[in-house]
């Protein structure tokens, strides 16, 4: 038994299954297939042909990459508009006609002959753009119809002028240098297109045309509500590609200086299954330029290597035809199954064994009271989600709520309240600096700073990036509580990076830790992790030595003491463990003791289920979430704890039905204020024998 | 005739001649008069009997096209399967079997070649237009990879009966358009009469609705491009016997966008739910009156594709223009 925890222990410490899920939520996941399988084709290519890697080899692949590539972007970007090009191929034939006849032919400056190709792939596109964009006509057969169009235009034409264009050969250094010259060893065409395909990449990843057109072919009807100019988004992505392939066609008239009555024939479905080999997604909105160039660097190598091969056509456009059908049904999969892989593979639950617990008998501190059910209420159905509650010197008190404001309930009978600040996110922990200033964590934002006439400021949304997290830790998640040095310094604790204010209770399935304590420095303005791997860290309270501070660990229901400063600094230890329930908030109190309010008791079904974490990755694999198994976090209760950790005293609410769900305390002059994060209430009991003169105020900064 | 009934007549001849099928109906009759006025071979009994044989394979293509369209789908694979299923067919037959067992192992390789194509479409959730992309350049591929290797099969000899499909008459009818009449006639019966034909129906009018009511649409689509390809390997045939051989070329020519231009140019609508066989015959006919008189007038092939492009980029613009999309119920990755 021992021996098989022992090595189920060793299991989950070793293998980092959370990893999978993590990788699954990163953007770039979608060109991670795509890159691999040109880094195998290359490999097998390598291996199987001989003299593949011969400088002569390279360069001619390269200077096909410049020209096919750049068709692709063109596809690239159509199909990132949510439609399809299927005419580049004819386009290209025509704007090659075009540039070998201002050149060959009529004999013109090598800018003129590029202005004429340009003017030649506009008018295609534009033609393309308006049928498509303006007059909405489906894409797909409207390219295959300006495919016959041109193609029958080149038809036409080509036969006229083939002589010609063959006859005479242009003299024209720049021409010349286009299409045969090389810059540091690469090839000119090559280095225009590299250009060109930065210039995009910046245009569609940096810039707003580019989230436009991202945005009307990832949701087109959004887009429109949006305010978005459809029509006109659609019609410059046809535009675009028209003279992308002007100039594809250019860098190859000057680097073949003739054509044949094929050109550009099949063109279309080679551009297509690179494209789509590179990981764009035919839906639309998804893809980028490194795709286009990745999936246009593997349908090259696999044609020239099969001509290399000597190969007939024919096992080309079978290859060609089955990595295309293979590239979209992958492409089909992924779409709609990524989500439902992610959904299913996320949440990743490790061990966690939590020390037995004795139940309480009739005479112990923890014994069931009813000292709650007789709280007084104080704003019952005004208020939803006091997560935190605090009160002010002037003894009003403060609350965030769900519907992301701060409220305050004036003194003497908190029957009036107001709203005292909005934030926009549900504001969780709530302190008071010496100043006056109300600082709140808000879920999903950050630190934020409210001064006493109700602005609001941002005090820090970020920390540093730690180097080996998969998932973006620098953005704060989930702030929770937070308390105030005396030296100023702010600090905090962030429950989970891994989930959302909305679905923090699902963080409890996998009892790892997720979360970390983080202090800002508002003397540099600096913001730094502390300490990482804690169990969902909750309540933070300075301890009065003003060096240390104590903080709970919900899911691990103990409560841990960190040193910041004096001769312990970077101390952390175990203050008090085995507690009989999650801990949330932890607050001073008067007589040198701390309050913990425990948001709910341990069962011993859901102990026992964080010892079997296969138990929780198949309930959370094959159940719906609302089936799921949780803790219990609708019932707590209150606990004081002395500077030494023992437990002095308990309140409870035996019924169940005034305030049975605590996730705070404060305590006030005499009185004990009760906060819960799913409450519509606020709670509070006078407690016994306190002082009736105490406030946190006077504790932590002295008497006004 | 009453009253009601002749207002109601007119009511259907005015929405008639609104619609698309109208207006290709008017501008058919207008190039009929034209070229028979214009063109003095045009109007005479052989010419006409010519021009029907001549586009009635363009016909029978288009009816298996028609079917696939109006479940929504679309077959860019079907000249493909084509010729690669009657080549394969003619050259298993020149190598000793006899042509009947040739004849069936093409008829099989067709079918198969299209329920794969079904298959790829229904369980792989892949655009249709994607999908027999795709599969047009695979089947072609391994046609000229595997099956053969010249790029013209001749029909092989000693098979008297064979020339007969393209080259008899029964009663002065050419024996191809007595085919397509019949396929004309099945197909119109399968549509309007069986289950099979509402279920395509409901298919294309809602995909995801006809799911919900029970319709197992994934079959459907399987059996709809089985018959697409049973369909266009019947069309090769007849071509092979008219033409006393097949050329594997036809897979790069514009044949493909012809047998398109005959079923949007019908009216049968892209976004498919619509369209019958009567829309199928109007666009054959109209095609073939346009070809058959730029043939006359000696216009070269290659302005003729122009025109044939121009004409269905008309006819895709009148469409639209006749069933606009708007933005708000355009479905997304509708291409």
């Amino acid at each position: 038994m021992a021996t098989s925890e022992a090595l189920l222990r060793l299991r989950y410490r070793l293998l980092p299954d959370r990893l999978f899920g993590e990788l699954l939520t990163k953007s770039w996941i979608d060109n991670v297939i795509p890159a691999l399988a040109l880094v195998v084709t290359i490999l097998v290519m390598i291996w199987i042909v001989p003299g593949y890697l011969t400088v002569a080899n390279l360069t001619d692949l390269a200077r096909q990459v410049s020209e096919f590539g750049l068709i692709a972007l063109a596809l690239t970007i159509v199909i990132l508009s949510g439609g399809i090009d299927l005419s580049v191929g004819s386009m290209f034939a025509l704007c090659v006609l075009a540039a070998l006849v201002s050149m060959n032919v009529l004999g013109l400056p090598v800018g003129v002959a590029l202005v004429a190709t340009l003017a030649t792939g506009l008018a295609c596109g534009l033609l393309n753009g308006v049928l498509i964009g303006y007059l909405r006509l489906r894409a797909f057969i409207t390219t295959l119809v300006t495919l016959v169009i041109y193609r029958a235009l080149y038809d036409i034409i080509f036969p006229r002028l083939a002589s010609a264009i063959v006859g005479s050969m242009p003299v024209s250094p720049t021409w010349d240098l286009i299409g045969f010259g090389s810059f540091y060893g690469l090839p000119v065409s090559f280095v225009i297109f590299a250009i060109i395909a930065v210039g995009v990449h910046i245009v569609l990843s940096r810039l707003r045309p580019g989230w436009r057109l991202r945005a009307v072919g990832g949701a087109r009807r959004s887009a429109y509500n949006a305010g978005i100019n459809v029509k006109l988004t659609v019609c410059l992505a046809y535009v675009a590609s028209g003279l992308l392939t002007a100039i594809a066609a250019f860098l190859f008239s000057a680097r073949l200086g003739s054509t044949g009555a094929d050109t550009g024939i099949g063109l279309e479905i080679s551009v297509l299954t690179a494209v789509v080999l590179g990981g764009v997604s035919l839906g639309g909105g998804r893809g980028s330029v490194g795709n286009a160039v990745i999936g246009s660097i593997l349908v090259l190598i696999l044609t020239s290597g099969l001509i290399r091969l000597s190969m007939p056509g024919s096992v080309n456009q079978l290859i060609l035809g089955l990595v295309l059908i293979a590239a979209v049904l992958f492409d089909a999969k992924w779409v709609k199954n990524r989500g439902k892989l992610l959904s299913k593979v996320y949440v990743s639950p490790t061990y966690l064994k939590l020390p037995n617990l004795t139940p309480p008998t009739g005479t112990d501190v923890l014994a069931v009271n009813d000292r709650l059910g007789a709280a007084e209420l104080i704003g019952l159905g005004a208020v939803e989600g006091p997560e935190d509650v605090v009160l002010d010197r002037d003894d009003n008190l403060y609350t965030g709520t769900r519907h992301g404001t701060i409220v305050r309930f004036l003194a003497p009978d908190y029957a009036r309240s107001e709203v005292f600040a909005r934030i926009g996110g549900h504001p969780l922990g709530l302190a008071f600096a010496p100043n006056g200033d109300l600082l709140t964590c808000v879920g999903g934002m950050g630190v934020y700073r409210v001064s006493p006439d109700g602005k609001v400021a941002k005090v820090t949304d970020e920390t540093n990036r730690s180097l080996l997290s998969v998932i973006d830790d620098s953005r704060l998640r989930l702030p929770d509580d937070l308390d105030i040095a005396p030296d100023g310094r702010i600090f905090f604790s962030e429950a989970t990076i891994r989930y959302e204010m909305s679905e923090w209770a699902v963080d409890a399935l996998e009892g790892r830790g997720n979360g970390r304590l983080i202090c800002h420095d508002p003397r540099t303005g600096s913001t730094r992790t502390m300490l990482r791997g804690l169990i969902f860290p909750n309540g933070v309270t300075i301890c009065r030595d003003g060096q240390s501070l104590l903080f709970a660990e919900t899911w691990a229901c103990r409560i841990s003491r960190y040193w910041f400063d004096g001769p312990d600094k970077g101390k952390h230890e175990i203050f008090r463990d085995n507690l009989p329930g999650y801990p949330d908030n932890l607050n001073r109190g008067s007589d040198g003791t701390y309050w913990v309010a425990l948001l709910g008791t341990r069962t011993k079904t859901f102990d026992l289920a964080m010892r079997k974490p296969g138990f929780r990755r198949r309930m959370a694999k094959r159940i719906a979430a609302d089936e799921w198994l949780f803790p219990n976090i609708n019932r707590g209760c209150v606990l004081r704890v002395s500077e030494t950790g023992e437990i002095v005293d308990a309140l409870w609410d035996e019924a169940g039905e005034n305030h049975p769900s605590i996730t705070s305390t404060c305590e006030h002059k005499g009185w004990l204020y009760l906060g819960g994060v799913s409450n519509n209430r606020i709670g509070r009991v006078r407690i016994a024998g306190a002082d009736p003169q105490w406030t946190a105020h006077d504790d932590y900064w002295g008497k006004r | 005739m009453s009253e009601a009934a002749a207002q109601g007549n007119q009511a259907r001849l005015s929405s008639l001649l609104n619609s698309q099928e109208g207006i290709v109906l008017v501008l058919a009759v207008l190039a009929f008069v034209l070229f028979s006025l214009l063109l003095p071979s045009f109007f005479s009994p052989g010419n006409i009997l010519a021009l029907i044989r001549s586009v009635s394979i363009l016909g029978i293509l288009a009816l298996g096209m028609a079917l696939v369209v109006i479940a929504r789908g679309i077959d860019v694979s079907m000249i493909a399967t084509m010729v690669v299923s009657v080549s394969w067919a003619f050259v298993i037959a020149r190598s000793g079997y006899s042509l009947e067992f040739a004849l069936l192992v093409g008829a099989l390789f067709a079918v198969s070649a299209g329920m794969l194509i079904g298959v790829l479409i229904a369980f792989g959730e892949v655009a249709p237009i994607f999908a027999t992309l795709a599969a047009g350049s695979v089947i072609y591929g391994l046609g000229r990879t595997f099956f053969f290797t010249l790029e013209m099969q001749n029909v092989p000899p000693g098979a008297g009966w064979f020339s007969l499909i393209g080259q008899g008459r029964i009663l002065g009818v050419p024996v191809t358009v007595v085919i397509f009449a019949m396929l004309c006639l099945a197909l119109h019966l399968v549509l309007s009469r069986t289950w099979f034909g509402w279920q395509t129906y409901a298919m294309g009018n809602n995909p995801g609705a006809a799911r919900i009511t029970g319709i197992s649409n994934r079959p459907m689509i399987v059996a709809q491009y089985a018959i697409s390809a049973l369909i266009a390997y019947g069309a090769g045939l007849v071509l092979a016997s008219s033409a006393s051989a097949i050329n594997a070329r036809l897979f790069n020519s514009t044949m493909i966008y012809d047998i398109l231009l005959v079923v949007v140019l019908g009216g049968i609508g892209l976004n498919g739910g619509h369209g019958k066989v009567r829309n199928v015959i109007l666009g054959t006919i109209f095609v073939g009156i346009l070809l058959n008189g730029m043939t006359i007038m000696n216009i070269a092939y290659t302005i003729q594709n122009l025109v044939k492009g121009v004409v269905l980029l008309l006819a895709i613009v009148i469409d639209s223009l006749v069933n606009p999309r708007d933005e708000q119920t355009s479905q997304q990755g509708d291409l």
